[in-house]
C-alpha cells in the first residue's frame, strides 16, 4: 500500500496519489492542525448522521455551543463537567504513555468515589469534622481505593501477563456491582439505590459559597475539584517530562526492549503506573462525589467519564497540560448533549472523533501528494 | 430448578459468545486485534431488531445485522491495515462508534414491542439422547444449531485447508506469506470482515433469539469484551472457544435462575430473592473472565503457546521483521 493509482479515463495526463514516508520532522503546528481538522471532519460526519435520522445538525451544534459556553453560568457548569473528565483523562494518559491500555478508569473512578464516601458514611470521621480535615482524608481515601482497583490488573499483568484491556474492563462492571451492593444493602436511603446526602462539611467548596463577598460568583457551581485536577495535571507533567521515573515510563512505552537492557524493571513499573493511574481516576471519583453528587449513587457517577477520558487523553497526545483544555471541550459536549435528542448523539460524536483522530495520525507519518505523471 | 433447563438455556446464551469469539479468532489469526466486538455486536443487535420490525422477517434481520456489522469492521480494517494505526486504540474507537451509532439509530426501539423471532425446533432423533439430547437438541433456536455446525467448520478451515494455511501464515509471518504471493492486505481485510459478520450474528442472536428486544447498551452488557477475553483463553482455537462460550453461557443462566427456587438440593436456598447476594452474583461472569484469563495466560507461558506472532503489528511492505 505504498501507492494507489487513480487514472482518469481518456486523458493524456493522469493524476496519481503518491504516499511516501515522511523523513523530515513536520513543523510544530502541523500535528495540532491535523487534530483540529480531524475534529472538524468528525463534526461533519456526525452532522450527516444526525441529518439522516431526521435531526438538524446545525441546530444541534449551535445548541451545544450555546448551552455550554453561552454565558458565565453555563460555562461554570461546563467546567464542572470537565473536572471528572480531566482527572480520568490524566489517569489514562499516564498508563497509555507506557502502552498500558488501562480502560478501567471508569471502575477506578467509581471505586474512588466509594472510598471517599466510606469516610463519610462508615463513618470514619463524624459529620462535625472540620472541612480542612474532611476533604484531604476523603481525597486520600479516594485515591487509595482507585489505586487498589488499578493494582489488581497491574499485578495480574506483571505476574501472569494477563491482558490488561480485558481485566480492567471486567473490573469496571465489578466496581459498579460492588457500589450498588453498598448503597442498597448498607447505606441505603429509604430503600433506594443511593446513600443519604453527605453533611456539608464534606462538600468541596463551590464558587457560589463566596458570593457574599464577590457577587460575581453568585450561582456558579464550579467547585474545588477543578483545582485538584489542574494540580494533578501539573504534577503529572513534571513526572512525565522532568523526572527520572517519567523517563523510564516513556522509554518502556517507546521501546520495552531497550528499557529492559537499560535495567528498568517493566514488571515493577507496570504495577506502579497502574496504581498511579487508578489513584488519579479515584481522585476524579472523589471530586465528583464530594463536589457535585454529594451522595454515593451509581447512575450519576458511572456516566462514562472514564471512557471519555480515553478519547481526551488521546486527543491531547497524552500531554497532561493539553488535557486540561480538551477536557473543557468534552465537558461542553456532554453537558449540552444531555438535552439533545436522540440521546446517543454525544456518544456517537465521541466515537466518530476518536476514529477520525486515529486515522489522521497517518498524515503525521506519511506525506500524501497529488502528482501529475505520464505513466498510469 | 431443573439443571437440564438451565443448561439448555445456557447453551442458547453461550451461542452469542460463540459467534463473537469465533469471529475474533478469525481476525486475530490473521494478525488483527479487533477490540470493537462489543460495538459491532450492538450494531448487529440493533440492526437485526429494527430490520425485523420493518420487514417482519427475522432472517432478513439476521442477514442485515451481519452485513452492517461487517461494514463497521471495515472502518477498523482501513485504519489499522491501510493507515497502520495502533490496533488497540482503533478497536476501542470502534466500540465507541458502534455503541453511539446503535444508540442513535436504536432510539425508541426499546418500546417497539414484540417481533417474530428466529424459529426454534427440536432435532428428531438426537433430542431423544438422555441428558445431552434435551440440553443441546430440544427446542433450540436455529441459530444455536448453526453454532454447532460453525465450530467444527471453523476448526477444519483454519487447520486443514489451504485457505486456513494462508490465514495462519498472514498472522504468523506476513512477510513470508507476502513472498509466497499471498495478498496480506486483502486477506486481513477479509478476515476482519468475517470477524465483523460473526459479531453481527452474535448481536442478532441476542435480539432475535436469546433475550429478544433492544435494551440499548444493556443488550450486550459487556459480552463483546468477554468474547475478546475468551479468545485468549481459547488460545485461538475454535473448539476451545466453543467450550468456553457454552460454559460462560451456562454460568450466566445459572446466575439468573439460582435466585428463583426456595429449596436447593434439599437445603434452603441462600440465594432465594436475596438482593444483597444478587449484586455479588452479578459480578461473577466478569470475575470469572479475569480468572479464565489468568489460567489461559499462565498456560500460554508454560506451554510456550502464544498469540499469532504478528498480532497487533501492521504489515508494512519492505520493512524488516514480522
Amino acid at each position: 500500500m505504498t501507492e494507489s493509482t487513480s487514472a482518469l479515463p481518456r486523458r493524456r495526463t493522469s493524476y496519481r496519489i503518491k504516499i511516501e514516508p515522511r523523513l523530515d520532522q513536520p513543523p510544530a503546528w502541523f500535528p495540532a492542525a491535523i487534530s483540529v481538522s480531524a475534529i472538524i471532519v468528525a463534526l461533519i460526519l456526525g452532522g450527516i448522521v444526525i441529518a439522516s435520522v431526521g435531526g438538524n445538525p446545525f441546530l444541534s451544534y449551535a445548541h451545544i455551543a450555546r448551552a455550554s459556553f453561552g454565558d458565565v453560568g453555563v460555562l461554570s457548569d461546563t467546567i464542572v463537567k470537565a473536572t471528572p473528565i480531566l482527572l480520568a483523562a490524566l489517569a489514562c494518559s499516564i498508563a497509555f504513555r507506557m502502552k498500558l491500555w488501562n480502560i478501567g478508569a471508569e471502575g477506578q473512578f467509581i471505586m474512588g468515589a466509594f472510598g471517599a464516601s466510606a469516610i463519610v458514611l462508615a463513618p470514619v470521621l463524624p459529620a462535625e469534622t472540620s472541612r480542612w480535615l474532611f476533604i484531604p482524608v476523603m481525597a486520600i481515601a479516594g485515591m487509595a481505593a482507585g489505586a487498589i482497583w488499578g493494582f489488581i490488573p497491574g499485578y495480574l499483568k506483571a505476574k501472569f501477563n494477563v491482558n490488561e484491556i480485558i481485566s480492567t474492563l471486567m473490573l469496571n462492571y465489578i466496581a459498579v456491582a460492588w457500589v450498588n451492593f453498598w448503597i442498597f444493602a448498607v447505606w441505603t436511603e429509604g430503600g433506594f439505590q443511593m446513600s443519604p446526602k453527605f453533611p456539608e462539611t464534606s462538600w468541596l467548596p463551590r464558587l457560589s459559597e463566596y458570593a457574599s463577598s464577590i457577587p460575581f460568583f453568585r450561582g456558579l457551581t464550579t467547585h474545588a475539584g477543578l483545582l485538584l485536577g489542574i494540580l494533578a495535571a501539573v504534577v503529572l507533567w513534571f513526572i512525565v517530562y522532568r523526572s527520572r521515573w517519567g523517563y523510564e515510563i516513556r522509554l518502556i512505552g517507546d521501546n520495552p526492549h531497550a528499557a529492559q537492557y537499560a535495567g528498568i524493571s517493566i514488571a515493577r513499573n507496570t504495577i506502579w503506573v497502574m496504581m498511579l493511574s487508578g489513584a488519579l481516576a479515584g481522585l476524579g471519583g472523589m471530586s465528583e462525589v464530594a463536589g457535585v453528587v454529594h451522595r454515593l449513587q451509581t447512575s450519576p457517577l458511572a456516566a462514562g467519564y472514564g471512557f471519555t477520558g480515553i478519547i481526551v487523553a488521546w486527543l491531547a497526545k497524552l500531554n497532561p497540560v493539553v488535557i486540561i483544555l480538551v477536557s473543557v471541550l468534552f465537558g461542553a459536549l456532554i453537558l449540552a448533549g444531555r438535552e439533545i435528542q436522540p440521546s446517543g448523539i454525544p456518544k456517537m460524536i465521541q466515537g466518530i472523533m476518536l476514529v477520525c483522530l486515529i486515522a489522521s495520525d497517518f498524515l503525521l507519518r506519511y506525506r500524501v501528494r497529488l502528482v501529475r505523471g505520464e505513466e498510469a | 430448578m431443573d439443571p437440564i433447563i438451565i443448561l439448555q438455556a445456557g447453551v442458547a446464551s453461550g451461542t452469542v459468545l460463540l459467534f463473537a469469539t469465533l469471529g475474533e479468532v478469525f481476525a486475530e489469526r490473521a494478525g488483527v486485534l479487533n477490540l470493537g466486538v462489543e460495538g459491532m455486536m450492538l450494531v448487529g443487535a440493533m440492526t437485526a431488531f429494527s430490520t425485523t420490525i420493518a420487514t417482519g422477517n427475522p432472517w432478513i434481520g439476521v442477514l442485515t445485522a451481519m452485513f452492517f456489522a461487517g461494514l463497521l469492521s471495515q472502518i477498523h480494517a482501513f485504519i489499522v491495515i491501510t493507515l497502520q494505526a495502533d490496533q488497540v486504540v482503533s478497536g476501542l474507537a470502534l466500540t465507541f462508534l458502534g455503541t453511539g451509532i446503535s444508540l442513535v439509530l436504536g432510539e425508541g426501539l426499546s418500546k417497539a414491542g414484540t417481533v417474530s423471532l428466529m424459529p426454534s425446533f427440536s432435532i428428531p432423533l438426537l433430542s431423544q439422547i438422555p441428558i445431552l439430547g434435551p440440553i443441546f437438541f430440544r427446542n433450540q433456536s436455529v441459530l444455536v444449531y448453526i453454532g454447532y455446525l460453525l465450530t467444527p467448520l471453523a476448526w477444519y478451515y483454519i487447520n486443514r485447508t489451504r485457505g486456513g494455511l494462508h490465514l495462519r501464515a498472514v498472522g504468523e509471518y506476513p512477510s513470508a506469506a507476502d513472498a509466497l504471493g499471498i495478498n496480506v492486505f486483502r486477506m486481513r481485510y477479509l478476515y476482519v470482515f468475517v470477524g465483523g459478520v460473526l459479531a453481527g450474528l452474535a448481536g442478532a442472536t441476542i435480539s432475535l433469539a436469546v433475550a429478544p428486544g433492544w435494551f440499548s447498551e444493556l443488550t450486550t452488557a459487556g459480552q463483546g469484551w468477554i468474547a475478546v477475553g475468551l479468545v485468549i483463553f481459547a488460545q485461538w482455537d475454535p473448539i476451545r472457544a466453543a467450550l468456553g462460550s457454552y460454559a460462560f453461557g451456562a454460568l450466566r443462566r445459572l446466575i439468573l435462575d439460582i435466585q428463583g427456587p426456595t429449596i436447593l438440593f434439599g437445603f434452603r436456598n441462600p440465594f432465594y430473592y436475596d438482593p444483597y447476594l444478587g449484586f455479588f452474583l452479578q459480578m461473577l461472569p466478569y470475575a470469572f473472565t479475569v480468572i479464565v484469563l489468568v489460567i489461559g495466560s499462565r498456560e500460554a507461558i508454560r506451554k510456550r503457546l502464544g498469540a499469532p506472532a504478528a498480532l497487533g503489528n501492521p504489515y508494512i511492505r519492505g520493512e524488516r521483521g514480522l
